[in-house]
């Protein structure tokens, strides 16, 4: 097997996790596919960390998943705030600036 | 790892491992996104999580094979079913659409987005591939943590930043301070009695002496389910469990084993009020 399967598997994962961002309209779902869009990128990082034969693919990783769990603690935050106040995880009521 | 082999292409355990798994993984994460209820979605994508952690070691980022097991699907999945345990009462999308066809268009975008990543792959000249062996020679996390604290220290160090910031802001969103005084037992009754809705406490829920479930409605006098009795979040879930038929017709199989009993001949069935009142 090409390790390049990995890659392509990668590109799959985030494809998926793309759509259900533009399709879902539940807050939590949209978020958790940000999550697998996140993790596909870290599997095309160590995909390239291992073709490349050295470390620095596997440290990005290690850094995106740093950053993934700040940005998890702040979103859900946002999110639980948010249907505090409007009693709804629907991004599509979240329209208070629209005209 | 035998760097000599994974220098150009992967063992057959390896690729059997990867169709098997990347079935599972790519499963996983359609299901996240198709599936109805928020709770179902987080678990599939806990699966697919294990799956690519699987992956990080078959491609020998051992270290990162754990981490993600351990922050990902033991910390970061599980933050994500408290906020669904908090947040997703009515967890269940509306299927109205906003923007008119925006469902398809969605797809569509998805698609070409899908087709132009994986041709970009495809014709990309991917020809180099060393394997980790070598980078790994010295241990994975001895390698790790000497490019971590030399090249990398920098950008180290702001992550701890970004986390303390996170934490920090994580709390200023969630905490909510109070801006009036809680009101007293004695001010909720004024209220009660003003609005005059609901007076006494709200009825229990159960059907005396045969349900004390707290998901099973109290029946009226008229046989009908008292919606009142249930909790509002098991009202909102959908959770209500309705016996008032399985009362009524529990109510004409006793009086059916009593008329036998007393050897009537079959009484028509408007009489079973009459039964009621006799028995009391």
């Amino acid at each position: 097997m090409n390790p390049v399967n990995y890659l392509y598997l990668a590109a799959l994962l985030f494809t998926i996790g793309a759509t259900g961002v533009l399709i879902r309209r539940n807050a939590i779902v949209v978020f958790m596919c940000v999550e697998l869009m996140l993790n596909a990128c870290n599997l095309a990082f160590v995909a390239f960390s291992r073709m490349h034969g050295n470390l620095d693919g596997q440290i990005i990783a290690f850094f995106t998943m740093v950053v993934a769990a700040a940005e998890v603690v702040v979103g859900l935050a946002i999110i639980v705030s948010l249907f505090r106040s409007r009693h709804s995880a629907s991004v599509d009521d979240a329209s208070l600036m629209k005209l | 790892m035998t760097g000599q082999l994974a220098a150009y292409s992967t063992s057959t355990g390896e690729a059997f491992q990867f169709w098997v798994l990347g079935t599972v993984a790519v499963i996983g994460a359609l299901c996240t996104v198709f599936m109805r209820r928020a709770v179902h979605s987080a678990l599939c994508l806990a699966g697919t999580m294990i799956v690519l952690a699987v992956f990080y070691l078959a491609n020998g980022a051992y270290f990162l094979g754990v981490v993600q097991i351990v922050v990902y699907t033991g910390a970061i999945m599980m933050l994500f079913l408290f906020v669904v345990m908090l947040v997703g009462v009515t967890a269940a999308d509306s299927l109205k659409e906003t923007i008119k066809g925006q469902r398809w268009l969605a797809l569509l975008c998805g698609l070409g987005f899908g087709v132009l990543l994986i041709g970009g792959i495809g014709n990309a000249s991917l020809s180099e591939f060393n394997g980790i062996g070598e980078a790994n020679a010295g241990g994975n996390v001895e390698g790790l943590a000497a490019l971590l604290f030399t090249r990398y220290v920098f950008a180290f160090e702001i992550t701890g930043a970004l986390l303390i910031t996170a934490a920090v802001g994580a709390m200023v969103l969630t905490h909510r301070e109070r801006t009036e005084r809680a009101r007293t037992q004695r001010e909720l009754a004024e209220q009660r009695v003003r609005e005059g809705r609901q007076l006494p406490p709200l009825p229990a829920p159960g059907v005396y002496a045969r349900h004390n479930a707290v998901d099973i409605a109290g029946l009226l006098p008229d046989g009908t389910p008292s919606e009142l009795t249930v909790s509002k979040t098991l009202r909102e879930r959908g959770q209500m469990r309705d016996v008032s038929q399985e009362a009524i017709n529990d109510l004409r199989a006793m009086e059916q084993r009593s008329q036998e009993r007393l050897e009537r001949t079959a009484i028509d069935a408007p009489t079973f009020k009459r039964a009621e009142e006799a028995s009391k």
